[in-house]
């Protein structure tokens, strides 16, 4: 943010003071807040060293921690790539120049972004489980992947389409006048270009792929969320259980945003490559978190 | 077609309750939103901290997270019901009202970054006239940055209040009786899952087509035009 110092005078001597009240007034009403709350914690008894010690005890990050990371991540992982190539194939697909095609791509990209993930899960849980599709042990992975896929699908479907939509029209038609076919134009020319500047783009929506894992919560999946409302029944504590599987996920999530914007200033910076979509750029129904930079 | 007019009522009663979770949202969403917006520009460094702080937990966190912590911790251990526990549907309206709670602290911090999005919009002129003219940073927001960046940002906006129609389906967690808990409970009960799957489908595309076209519209009466 440069702009900021454009949003206000250089603050003087008067301001200066101004400025120090109002921090510490921040401050006061902060730890007011952060005082109230550790005291109704302490209150319920939600501070005593008996409500944190299991976490120290490799019984529980064994038995509950652990195949919860686990089940996010393998979720998360397995629903990327294949939501990368569905997002290919859509992508290329409204892009084609047979209207037969680029129609019924353009339903489904949008079709499976007004539709809510939770509603695509449930549907793919209890569709797999009346078709004996999977084993029941990943009953509840399957209908996780396939919700993420279609979702996350659709929005990389669109990134493709913007990010070919942003390489300047000389590629394409330098391409034509050499005799490539469309296809070969997309393949060799278009594509390799269009996938270099949408990385940090792909990157923050493994973010909200990540995160969106937990709406599995609802159709029993044994992912960080559901272990974490496990554990505060098992041990009676909801509290320190939520707050440290939140600051877990707030770990992974934070990196890789922070990865995000480290690959997006890298590619902006070498002057051989493709400039970076900007997260903005991309119309999303979805998930906002992918159409915003992560912060600074 | 039995299904659908055996269930009319319940359905149109979770679509109902789907489209208040929406509203109330939305209004609180885009109230703390603007406010943390602000913190995040203002010349005081602490509250740059606090928004930035802010925006960079809640948006790292599920909203599953989000919402159960609502539930869990501030109902259930807190005893913060947000309700008169005298009354008769006090349970339900609790509920709701966490709900609405989890949503809006998790959209403000779109919000945030899509008011900020827009203020970067505005050119830098502006904002140097309203110095030149002794605005202070306040006046300066209020006057001359924000109109123009609200008026920049109403597509991305539509954005957020179209995740937030979807998201509103994760209040099922806490049992709140919206679409996607009845959509569960008409599956188990009548297992006639592809009409089922259909109607809930064709009830968001209904919800969120519109809002989409809306926002469209408005952007159109109301952008800023520049050269």
């Amino acid at each position: 943010m440069t702009s900021v110092s454009v949003l206000f005078d250089t603050p003087g001597p008067r301001a200066r003071v101004r400025n120090t009240m109002i921090s510490a007034a921040t401050i006061a009403v902060v730890v007011a807040i952060a005082a109230l709350i550790v005291a109704k914690l302490a209150g319920k008894g939600q501070l005593t060293a008996a409500k944190w010690k299991p976490f120290l005890t490799a019984d529980l990050w064994r038995t509950y921690v652990l195949p919860g990371i686990a089940g996010t991540l393998t979720a998360a992982a397995l629903s990327i790539v294949l939501a990368l190539i569905l997002g290919l194939l859509l992508g290329v697909g409204r892009l084609s120049p047979h209207a037969a095609i680029r129609r019924p791509c353009a339903v489904i990209v949008e079709f499976f972004r007004a539709v809510p993930v939770l509603i695509m899960m449930i549907f793919a849980y209890f569709l797999f489980a009346l078709y004996d599709m999977f084993p029941s042990k990943y009953l509840a992975l399957a209908g996780v992947v396939t919700g993420l896929t279609l979702y996350n699908g659709a929005v990389i479907a669109e990134i493709v389409r913007s990010g070919v939509g942003s390489l300047p029209r000389g590629q394409q038609e330098a391409a034509s006048a050499l005799g490539l076919s469309w296809g070969q134009t997309m393949r060799s020319i278009l594509l390799p270009q269009a996938i270099t500047s949408m990385l940090p783009v792909l990157v923050s929506q493994l973010v909200v792929a990540l995160k969106d894992t937990a709406i599995g919560y609802q159709i029993t999946f044994v992912e960080m969320v559901r272990q974490g409302t496990v554990i505060g029944s098992t041990y009676g504590n909801y509290v320190p259980a939520l707050i440290v599987i939140a600051v877990l996920m707030i770990g992974v999530n934070f990196a890789l945003s922070a990865a995000a914007t480290r690959l997006e200033r890298r590619l902006s910076s070498s002057r051989r490559a493709t400039q970076p979509l900007e997260g903005a750029a991309i119309k999303q129904g979805g998930a906002p978190s992918a159409l915003i930079e992560p912060g600074d | 077609m039995e299904i659908f007019t055996e269930y009319r009522d319940l359905i149109a009663e979770a679509f109902w309750t789907t489209i208040q979770l929406t509203v109330f949202s939305a209004i609180g969403a885009l109230i703390l939103g603007t406010a943390l917006a602000a913190m995040r520009l203002a010349p005081v460094p602490v509250l740059n901290w606090l928004g930035a702080a802010y925006v960079n937990v809640v948006r790292n966190t599920p909203l599953t997270l989000v919402i159960l912590f609502c539930s869990f911790g501030l109902a259930q251990t807190l005893g913060v019901t947000l309700v008169d526990p005298k009354s008769p549907t006090s349970i339900t309206d609790s509920n709701f009202r966490l709900a609405v709670l989890g949503l809006t602290l998790y959209t403000a911090s779109f919000v945030c970054e899509t008011l900020r999005s827009g203020v970067n919009t505005v050119p830098l002129g502006q904002a140097e006239a309203a110095r030149s003219l002794g605005f202070t940073f306040s006046q300066n927001l209020r006057i001359v940055l924000l109109p123009q960046a609200f008026r920049a940002v109403i597509i991305p906006l539509g954005s957020v209040v179209i995740a937030l129609i979807k998201n509103t389906t994760i209040a099922s967690a806490i049992g709140v009786a919206e679409a996607a808990l009845l959509m569960k409970e008409m599956i188990e009960n009548t297992a006639a899952l592809l009409v089922v799957g259909a109607i809930f489908a064709v009830g968001f595309v209904a919800l969120t087509l519109p809002v989409g076209l809306l926002f469209g519209w408005l952007n159109k009466r109301l952008a800023v035009a520049r050269q």
